[in-house]
């Protein structure tokens, strides 16, 4: 093979077309051993990953004498969907009977509030820091970004005597406020760099125009910053759903929210352990967020990316 | 800036309602709870708090408390290991999804999709998969391997690896997905400069990539670090503490002596020992980041 230095076109006694562009075969076996390693080193790694998910599916659809025989990996022979009506509708708390579906709208009415005025309260928060600023305002936000870094078992005991205080303790209210004060840090800094972002003539028009505080805000800012107000409500929605220490702390059995009353279904010492039922009342846990994510794709990421980002 | 708009208290009065929220949560909670519990770390508080100073008696007690001091220990085996784990696969990984291959995005999505998931739905699953009688262990034991042994969960020496499995399985996405738009900003003269010396991909990537990416490690680092000392719901909902103390982590311990034990003062002087840790930490680093970078 070493001597065939000749392009086609010479081996078949015609003139060398030099300018044809690349000739010979394509060097393909080297780029196809390297690619084989990528996608298999991938693809090992997204079995690992996608392993959890696959077995709470399996798991929560089997029956029990089929879990005790056999393999936890294999699909269930026999599919039932009574696991997850008993998760949902039946499974034990303590006195409560009445399955993870208080849970579910006790998170509810949980996550709805607490997004709802966190977002409010860090978006004018965000928005006066930029564009009304006052002696201090940069003061106190830097209190609040290092605030983030404060280990919440520092505060966690303070707020139980405040809430007390102001009679807010053990109720959905009290969890709703402890939500909008640890959220603020980083929503606040989302907006803030959102809104320092956009090009200070717009501010300054709307103003000429005779425009306000809450005129500027609401009219010209608000409008314009859709895409930030979604990733802020999905890094709400799923940093309030996955919840367990505030919802454990500050509120009592019946207001618990799902995450809090999921750990007490599977966690709990009494009783034959059902792990079908225990893995359908965790997937259904897990499915809030893991929809969010799925449908929000690269907002998401952008959520994320925004947590990542340095004042 | 602050020349031109004379400030005095009356001015932008809607700005500085606004601003309430922030000042009050910066003030009362941030700073005002913090001191609060430092201050109560030096009583005797036992169900209720209460101002009956006492020195450095929690300290001591605190100290020479076995379940402290595994508590620490643990924390510290598993943050050194969650650091330099999740920062070599999520660099490896983030490098693998950045060959130009096919369905980067399924690649992507399932790597991350546990980061949306919350620590309890991790932790159980993984207690499921890690069951000896019906998870993989006894899965390998029916497959005939007979003496085969996998069970961290019942292993004290073991267990950290238990929480390190559902813990990276969890993190690695956050780290890969921050690695990858690193990645995404080198500049591509680079690659073809070290192709045409060539050098090899892995020495291009550990000798010129990941200086050039220091601050992407150095923001990962941070996220992770955030992370580590918060651990507790997973070691709730996955190991519970045990075997004995051999998963009990700094977190648990405050809450167990705060709500459970009503031992509120041990409970504060453990919690104001982690932000201690945490103070020893962030400020350098906020020294080093943003210290040289305020010119004007």
């Amino acid at each position: 093979m070493a001597d065939v230095a000749f392009t086609p076109d010479q081996a078949a006694g015609r003139p060398a077309r030099t300018l044809a562009g690349p000739v010979g075969a394509r060097p393909k076996s080297r780029i196809t051993a390297k690619r084989v390693m990528i996608y298999g080193a991938l693809g090992l790694v997204s079995l690992y990953w996608l392993l959890p998910l696959w077995v709470m599916v399996m798991t929560s659809l089997k029956g029990m004498p089929e879990i005790r025989m056999g393999n936890i990996f294999a699909p269930p022979v026999e599919v039932t969907f009574q696991p997850w009506v008993k998760a949902w509708a039946e499974a034990c708390t303590g006195l409560n009977c009445d399955g993870l579906s208080r849970g579910f709208w006790n998170s509810v009415a949980i996550v709805v509030p607490s997004t709802v005025l966190s977002i409010a309260v860090a978006s004018v928060n965000g928005y006066a820091l930029v564009n009304w600023k006052f002696k201090g305002s940069e003061v106190f936000f830097t209190i609040l970004i290092f605030g983030a870094f404060i280990p919440y078992q520092v505060m966690i005991y303070p707020i139980v005597v405040i809430l007390r205080e102001i009679g807010l303790m053990g109720s959905v209210w009290g969890l709703v406020l402890v939500h909008t004060v640890f959220g603020m840090p980083i929503i606040t800094l989302l907006f803030r760099n959102y809104f320092a972002s956009l090009p200070e003539e717009l501010f300054k028009a709307a103003r000429v125009d005779g425009a306000g505080f809450w005129g500027i805000f609401l009219r010209v800012l608000v409008p314009m910053s859709l895409p930030i107000f979604a990733v802020a409500m999905i890094l709400q929605i799923t940093g309030i759903w996955n919840d367990f220490l505030f919802g454990v702390i500050y509120t009592k059995p019946d207001t618990y929210p799902m995450t809090v009353q999921l750990n007490n279904i599977v966690n709990s010492t009494q009783g034959v352990k059902e792990y079908n039922v225990n893995m359908a009342a965790t997937l259904i846990t897990g499915l809030v967020p893991l929809s969010i994510y799925l449908i929000s794709g690269k907002l998401f990421v952008r959520g994320i990316a925004a947590g990542a980002v340095k004042g | 800036m602050s020349t031109r708009r004379p400030s005095s208290l009356l001015r932008n009065p809607m700005a500085k309602l606004a601003a309430v929220p922030m000042v009050v949560t910066a003030t009362v909670v941030f700073i005002g709870c913090s001191l609060w519990t430092v201050v109560y770390s030096f009583t005797d508080s036992k169900l209720l708090p209460r101002a009956n100073f006492d020195g450095f008696a929690q300290y001591d007690r605190l100290w020479s408390s076995s379940r402290w001091i595994a508590s620490v220990e643990n924390l510290a085996i598993y943050g050194i290991l969650t650091l330099l784990l999740s920062l070599t696969l999520g660099f490896v990984f983030a490098a693998l999804l950045d060959q130009k291959i096919r369905g980067e995005n399924v690649f992507r999505s399932i790597i991350l999709y546990p980061y949306a998931l919350s620590f309890i739905v991790t932790g159980l699953v993984w207690q499921w998969i890690l069951n000896p009688d019906l998870g993989i262990q006894g899965m390998v034991r029916a497959a005939g391997w007979e003496s085969f042994a996998f069970d961290p969960l019942n292993s004290p020496g073991l267990v950290m690896v238990a929480l390190l499995m559902a813990g990276l399985w969890q993190g690695t996405g956050l780290v890969t997905v921050i690695m990858l738009a690193g990645l995404r900003g080198v500049d591509e003269d680079i690659w073809k400069a070290s192709r045409v010396d060539g050098i090899p991909a892995w020495k291009t990537y550990l000798l010129v990539v990941v200086p050039i990416l220091r601050p992407v490690f150095v923001t990962s680092v941070v996220l992770i670090g955030a992370g580590i000392v918060k651990l507790y719901d997973l070691v709730v909902a996955l190991t519970g503490g045990g075997p004995g103390n051999a998963s009990e982590v700094p977190a648990k311990y405050v809450y167990d002596y705060m709500f459970a034990n009503q031992n509120l003062g041990q409970g504060f002087a453990a919690s104001t020992m982690m932000l201690l840790a945490v103070l020893v930490i962030v400020i350098p680093w906020a020294v080093l980041e943003f210290g040289g970078k305020r010119r004007g």
